[in-house]
């Protein structure tokens, strides 16, 4: 229990500090963003794309199932005026957003009632601890049996592992409360509805944060991941399809559009985790020191 | 002083421990009882189709598992999985050592790695499988790719964010290069390090499954949809079991690794929360 503790608070810790880093590339960068970082960045990009497009033009891997750059680009360039492409983006969003949602409200609530509660807390330990590790996509059999392509069984996996990745933050977050301003709540009379609200909400938020973040990163591909192996339709059943047709532009193309949306997901979640924290010191910190 | 407060505790300390140690039992396997007595009942009560009962789940994964099966389809899951993180580990810290000590080259490769990291590994299969065939190495390779980005991002930041007054000191002291990097830059970068390697364990393990889905004719994911497209339900439920055991098995390596790796920053965690 203890070390578990330090361990999963140590891991907070990072990603704590990481948020206080990016925060703080972020401002500088901001402040003096030096043309050389963009031109690198620029050149870095630029350079993949040759690299990308000379390899197969000098045959040194197979043309056939690894197509040049532009080929991609341009297959790339057809997929986005396809309205029945962008169908299958808001499909795999749909139960991306879905799913997320659904075990971040389940989490939420379940790690602040277990996290607030120690008898409960000790209780659950051990049957967390071995449900978590569970990789979700063993399930997949199950969920292919219970509700075959339809959404609940992409949803099943997705609300699997997004579920425990907030569930662990928000019960550390919550146990986490400073023993000092705890007591202090606690002699001034503040109700235990007004210690919820004003001491452990604050306290517990950036891990909520992190957790969500994380959580958000896991359904994409869990969901993309569902399309693919059961067959829910969306971006991950068009790879398939385009990969049993030969079509490896399509392919490679869609594999882009995936990335994509993960980066998207990833920098949205990002900047959300900022605004929320705005106030908090791993955010704040860089300024004030 | 010391004299009084040892006589006086230590009659009672043995009861004391044992009750400790019960009480702490009784916590751990209070609940898992229940749950599976509990599912037990249920499964008597009203068996569901797609739901065994504990007993039959234990029965198949007895006669599934522990026999020819471990070592035709267990293993070499297993072994595939270890290869596929020790190198994803090994080529993460390399790689990301390289890149986090060279601002040029952080510069240079850093939204390419960005993006990297957000393609979600899975859709990496195909592409996968049709360049190199469905081989073990490909297995490998697969949960390589996909594994690798959580710790090469982690060493990166962990290396860049190294203390600047002991690289300095360091510098000062005419420590040599590779000693720094041997006692200052990668102890400094490890606990980001571990943290990285803890994402990319789920991630490997979720390959590893997915890898033998549908390229496969042997290993543990493939037996799983094998049981489950034959209605094998118990069977297909031992599967998941065993998949869940591998789970917590890998976590309990990793906190075992991590304790020994980090003990040091836990120490300093410790004193700075006294």
């Amino acid at each position: 229990m203890r070390t578990d503790v330090t361990t999963g608070g140590h891991d907070e810790v990072a990603q704590q500090t990481q948020t206080a880093t990016d925060a703080g590339r972020f401002r500088r960068g901001r402040r003096t963003r030096s043309a050389r970082k963009i031109a690198l960045g620029v050149a870095g990009i630029v350079g993949f794309l040759v690299t990308w497009q000379l390899l197969p033009t000098l045959g040194i891997v197979d043309p056939r199932y690894f197509p040049t750059a532009t080929e991609t680009l341009a297959q790339l360039g057809e997929d986005v005026r396809d309205l029945e492409f962008w169908r299958n983006v808001g499909r795999t969003l749909t139960k991306w957003g879905l799913g997320l949602l659904i075990a971040t409200v389940l989490a939420t609530v379940l790690g602040t009632i277990i996290g607030l509660v120690p008898f409960l807390r000790r209780a659950t330990h051990t049957t967390v601890e071995f449900l978590r590790p569970i990789p979700s996509v063993a399930l997949i059999p199950l969920a292919v049996l219970l509700f075959g392509y339809q959404i609940q069984s992409a949803l099943l996996i997705i609300v699997y592992a997004s579920f425990w990745q907030v569930f662990i933050q928000v019960l550390y977050g919550v146990a986490d409360v400073d023993a000092v301003a705890r007591d202090t709540a606690r002699s001034f009379g503040l109700s235990r509805g007004s210690r919820v609200v004003n001491l452990v909400f604050p306290t517990a938020l950036p891990y909520l944060m992190t957790g969500l973040r994380l959580a958000a990163a896991v359904a994409l591909i869990l969901a993309i991941t569902a399309e693919m192996f059961i067959g829910n339709p969306g971006l991950g059943r068009e790879i398939v399809f385009a990969q049993s047709a030969g079509n490896w532009p399509a392919v490679y193309a869609l594999v882009i559009v995936t990335g994509v949306l993960g980066l998207i997901i990833n920098l949205v979640f990002r900047a959300i985790e900022r605004r929320t924290l705005s106030w908090h010191q791993s955010v704040r910190g860089e300024d004030v020191l | 002083m010391t004299l009084y407060t040892s006589t006086v505790v230590t009659p009672r300390r043995p009861a004391r421990v044992w009750a400790k140690i019960g009480e702490n039992t009784l916590y751990a396997i209070g609940l898992p009882v229940i749950l599976v007595v509990l599912w037990g009942i249920w499964a008597t009560v009203a068996p569901a189709q797609f739901f065994p009962s504990p007993v039959e789940l234990i029965e198949a994964f007895v006669e599934t598992w522990i026999g020819p099966a471990f070592f035709t389809d267990v293993l070499p899951s297993l072994a595939r999985l270890g290869i596929g993180i020790l190198v994803s580990i090994a080529v993460g810290i390399a790689a990301g050592t390289l890149i986090g000590l060279n601002r040029w080259l952080r510069d240079l490769l850093e939204p390419m790695l960005e993006f990297f990291r957000a393609v979600p590994p899975p859709v990496l299969l195909p592409i996968v499988v049709v360049l190199m065939g469905p081989t073990d190495a490909m297995k490998v390779v697969v949960i390589v790719v996909g594994s690798v980005w959580p710790i090469l991002l982690n060493t990166i930041e962990g290396v860049r964010s190294t203390d600047s007054v002991m690289t300095e000191t360091a510098r000062s002291f005419a420590v040599s290069r590779s000693e720094r990097l041997r006692f200052l830059v990668l102890p400094a970068a490890s606990p980001r390090i571990m943290a990285g390697v803890r994402q990319s364990l789920s991630i490997a393990l979720i390959l590893m499954v997915i890898s033998e889905l549908g390229y496969s004719s042997s290993g543990l994911g493939f037996q799983i949809v094998y049981f489950q497209r034959n209605y094998l339900i118990a069977e297909m439920w031992s599967g998941i079991l065993l998949l869940g055991l591998i789970g917590v098995l890998l976590a309990a390596i990793f906190g075992f690794v991590e304790r020994r790796v980090l003990r040091w920053y836990h120490g300093i965690k410790e004193v700075e929360r006294a």
